[in-house]
């Protein structure tokens, strides 16, 4: 079924292979996903297309869950449980938006501040 | 939950079509962009994102009142909103997620979850219809996200001067008032520069609550590590008196 359906055959929560997952807490809509080079387990074949789909998505470089989500045309809810099973199978890295190094709110705002004047 | 979308062809097929992250060790951030229907949000979105403008479908449990018509369809009201956003990266590896998030009361369970982390929220408004932002004023108020007002001046639309708008939109003395032309990008970026210098204002000095700096409140918050001094631009219909 790669046939540019208008609208999804498979509903969303058939795509997570119908289970629902614990062990999505740290994702956000801005982790950064990016692919390790291990490619996906059969396991995570047989459980649909879905995992495969986000993992060709990731091959030639990083995006966030939100982004991933919309170019696979698939809720933010399921694009995480998609991403925590492909991480966890060491398929996918995933980052927080924020590195850890950059502890204080105030200088990442003001980071962003730097940054918006300089484009203007 | 509900599914994917209508509209543009499908797939991510050719990559060169999806934007990547250029490298891995950006600070992301995200602003949300919010408002009443056609005030100009994804417009605003548009000019300022470096992609294509994407969006998610959310689907959600109805909250509030039945404002869609579920004749014969008692007892399930889910419904599915567009959220638009796009990417602005910025000098000094910060890129910045801008998310257009929908006004109505309805809706606020998803505006809280897209809202968690912002760093603040630009709220458009129009002057044809002010009280059409109030709604979405409320709710970033109670959802603590510092905010400013960028009023979106489309041509047909009647021009007062900021202290009327403020008036009539019950402004806070602190809070920013601008007037953008959402299509243009210089202004769209003045908007975010106003909100962003509030919300920094707002910050308090030195280091975070963690770093147990007490440091009494810099009073010249507004350029600590900038480069740039002042803001400098006469263009920008200055932000608001938030100088005592």
């Amino acid at each position: 079924m790669t046939a540019v359906p208008r609208r999804r055959m498979v509903p969303a929560y058939l795509a997570t292979g119908g289970r629902s997952r614990p062990g999505t807490a740290g994702f956000d809509r801005l982790t950064v996903l990016s692919a390790s080079g291990t490619e996906p387990p059969p396991e995570l074949a047989e459980l649909g297309a879905e995992h495969g789909r986000l993992w060709d998505l990731l091959r030639p470089g990083a995006l966030t869950v939100v982004e991933a989500a919309a170019h696979l045309r698939l809720p933010v809810s399921a694009t995480v449980f998609l991403a925590a099973d492909l991480v966890e199978a060491g398929c996918l890295r995933a980052r927080a938006p924020i590195p850890r190094a950059q502890q204080t709110d105030r200088s990442i705002v003001e980071r962003l501040l730097v940054g918006l004047r300089t484009l203007r | 939950m509900d599914s994917a979308l209508s509209g543009s062809p499908a797939a991510p097929g050719g990559p060169d079509r999806v934007g990547y992250l250029p490298d891995r060790d950006q600070t992301l951030m995200k602003l949300v962009v919010a408002g009443p229907f056609g005030v100009g949000k994804t417009t605003l979105i548009r000019t300022l994102s470096e992609i294509p403008t994407l969006h998610t479908e959310e689907a959600m449990t109805e909250t509030g009142a039945p404002v869609d018509d579920v004749a014969g369809l008692t007892g399930k009201s889910t419904t599915t909103v567009a959220v638009d956003f796009g990417r602005l990266t910025l000098p000094g590896q910060v890129v910045l997620y801008m998310f257009g998030t929908p006004g109505q009361r309805r809706f606020f369970p998803l505006w809280q979850d897209i809202a968690r982390g912002a760093v603040g929220a630009l709220v458009l408004a129009d002057t044809r219809r002010l009280a059409d932002s109030f709604e979405i004023m409320d709710m970033v108020e109670e959802q603590g996200l510092p905010y400013a007002v960028a009023v979106n001046c489309f041509p047909d639309a009647p021009v007062h001067p900021p202290d009327v708008l403020r008036a009539h939109l019950d402004l806070h003395a602190s809070t920013p008032l601008v007037l953008c032309d959402a299509r243009e990008r210089d202004s769209g970026l003045d908007a975010l520069i106003a909100l962003t210098e509030h919300v920094l204002h707002g910050l308090p000095a030195g280091t975070d609550p963690a770093g147990s700096d007490p440091a009494g409140t810099d009073p010249d918050a507004s350029d600590p590590a900038g480069p740039d001094p002042a803001g400098s631009d006469p263009a920008v219909p200055d932000p608001a008196p938030e100088q005592p």
